[in-house]
């Protein structure tokens, strides 16, 4: 349903936003595409809706070139933008008929608005100025405004922004519910978000794809090190001095986390060994008290920060 | 593109700026209007638009400073640059609803030597070509206006900015009477939207004058138009 192929994006004509990036998506999937701030997940989705034009590269949306022939390949398209496209001044009925006949679509109108609000659940408010609506609602009528005209393809810009426990819940079914019919993508910081809607994940980092695999597979794509993150009681460097003489420890990176009077560490083993026993001496030769281990499993959030740090350290050295 | 224009008529009829825009005009030009036929005792139209003109330097920036800036600042130009809709429909349906805002208050307010005709001679035929003439200068106006608007996301900017260059047009008709070399005033004069406007007054239809507004109308909303082609391909 859609090609992209050697995408580049530059901007001002020096720095990359996209470089080289090529994925295809079948027809009916959800794919997240994650990364950090700034890694070029807005351009891209930003060229394949048409809003900014590449520096080399194609993107095909259901066989048509965006480039070649914008107009038909947006009519494809429902687009929610990271910020909801809607008119402070206008009704919810008002600015959705709007969209209706920007869109040019053409079946029974009213019907397909009432469809459209109903499963949004924004029906309720459809005669409320925009203006006046909360956060969470303007986002759901952003959303509404997406899958007027029923388009094959539909492009979230981190949907869930603004809601609350409940209504991100009810957009996540949503989103599944759509991905029956449609080709959904969509971007998101929430990594939990991503694992439980997407079946592919894509991860941007530097404009350029990181990863892209089926939600189960990503663990593979890292290599099997063995992490644990400790609560220590103790001098900072005199620890991490410490941990680092310890056989097999690979590195000691002290993390933004406390328990208690204990600074936490994040301790990566060499393949193979188990370095927990060795810190257990180190730590009580030099009293330093040990409050708590934990596995650092293979979460998409380990696995995401992960590989973006590998990713970043890679952009560093090249 | 009939989606986008009849959005930005709604969008002028339920705003603060656009009935402040449709107060100002009557005010501004019931006041021409007396000042110019009944004070001066003369049921000529010529001084009316004339003055009229100049107040466009002020009031028509106020129809068209938001058109674009607004869009820009409330992001919702995302929908309309992602929506199948080109961008000439886009600027064209903005230009238009502007237009017809203008051209509605234009031709009410004319509607005057309406009721001078009760009291003396009006001539029917001088009136219409005026009235022709001021909505393609104000035309032209509106599409520098919306070039304008289409450059920033502050609408105080996009006002100011249209009134300076409208202001230049304006100046290049005064500064040209200064200027002692002949081609210098010739080309200025080619330029001024003004000195093009003094035939309609005296009752001459000058269609080489309606062809060069219509040309510069033409030419700001092309570059509206690039304004946009340009930011996609930064």
């Amino acid at each position: 349903m859609i090609q992209v192929e050697h995408l580049v994006k530059r901007y001002g004509g020096t720095a990359f936003a996209l470089d080289d990036v090529s994925f295809e998506i079948g027809e009916g999937e959800i794919v997240g595409l994650l990364g950090p701030n700034g890694a070029g997940k807005s351009t891209a989705m930003n060229i394949l809706t048409g809003y900014l034009s590449t520096t080399s590269g194609r993107a095909v949306i259901g066989g048509v070139d965006i480039l070649e022939n914008p107009l038909a390949a947006k009519k494809m398209i429902g687009y929610l933008p990271e910020q909801p496209p809607v008119y402070p001044d206008m009704t919810v009925t008002e600015y959705l008929r709007f969209v209706y006949e920007l869109k040019g679509c053409s079946f029974p109108r009213d019907r397909h608005l009432a469809d459209v609000m109903a499963a949004v659940k924004i029906t309720d408010v459809s005669q409320r100025l925009i203006r006046n609506l909360s956060k969470g609602y303007r986002q759901r009528v952003g959303i509404a405004q997406a899958l007027i005209g029923d388009p094959k393809v539909i492009i979230f810009d981190e949907p869930t922004v603004g809601l609350d426990p409940k209504q991100i819940l009810e957009i996540r079914n949503l989103i599944r519910k759509l991905g029956k019919a449609h080709t959904v993508i969509l971007s998101t910081h929430i990594l939990a978000e991503v694992q439980s809607v997407c079946e592919r994940i894509i991860i941007i980092n530097h404009g350029r794809i990181i990863a892209n695999e089926r939600a189960e597979d990503l663990a593979r794509v890292i290599e099997d090190n063995t992490h644990f993150r400790y609560a220590i009681v103790g001098d900072k460097t005199a620890v991490v001095a410490g941990l680092r003489g310890v056989q097999g420890v690979k590195s000691v990176t002290p993390m933004n986390e406390r328990e208690g009077d204990a600074a936490c560490y994040l301790v990566e083993g060499a393949r193979g060994t188990d370095v927990r026993r060795g810190v257990f001496r180190v730590c009580s030769e030099r009293n330093f008290p040990i409050l708590s281990i934990t596995t650092v499993g293979d979460d998409l959030e380990s696995i995401f920060i992960r590989l973006v740090d590998r990713s970043d350290k890679e952009t560093k050295s090249r | 593109m009939l989606a986008i224009y009849k959005r930005e008529l709604h969008a002028y009829l339920t705003s603060a700026i656009g009935y402040a825009f449709i107060a100002l005009f009557f005010a501004v030009s019931g006041g021409v209007f007396v000042y110019t036929t009944l004070y001066s005792g003369t049921a000529s139209p010529g001084n009316y638009y004339s003055y009229m003109l100049i107040f466009f330097v002020l009031l028509l920036p106020i129809l068209t400073m938001k058109s674009f800036s607004e869009e820009r600042k409330l992001r919702t130009e995302q929908l309309l640059l992602t929506a199948p809709v080109s961008i000439p429909a886009m600027v064209a349906a903005k230009f238009l609803a502007a237009m017809t805002v203008f051209t509605a208050c234009m031709t009410l307010c004319s509607c005057s030597f309406l009721l001078l005709a009760r009291y003396a001679t009006v001539r029917a035929a001088m009136v219409f070509g005026n009235l022709i003439a001021i909505l393609l200068v104000g035309g032209a106006f509106i599409a520098i206006g919306l070039f304008v608007s289409a450059l920033t996301e502050n609408q105080l900017a996009a006002a100011i900015g249209t009134v300076g260059i409208i202001l230049i047009f304006f100046v290049v008709s005064f500064l040209n009477s200064f200027i002692p070399v002949y081609w210098i005033r010739f080309v200025l004069s080619g330029v001024s939207i003004f000195s093009r406007f003094g035939n309609f007054t005296q009752g001459a239809f000058d269609f080489s004058a309606l062809l060069y507004y219509l040309s510069v109308m033409f030419v700001f909303l092309l570059l509206t138009g690039r304004v946009y082609d340009r930011r996609r391909y930064r």
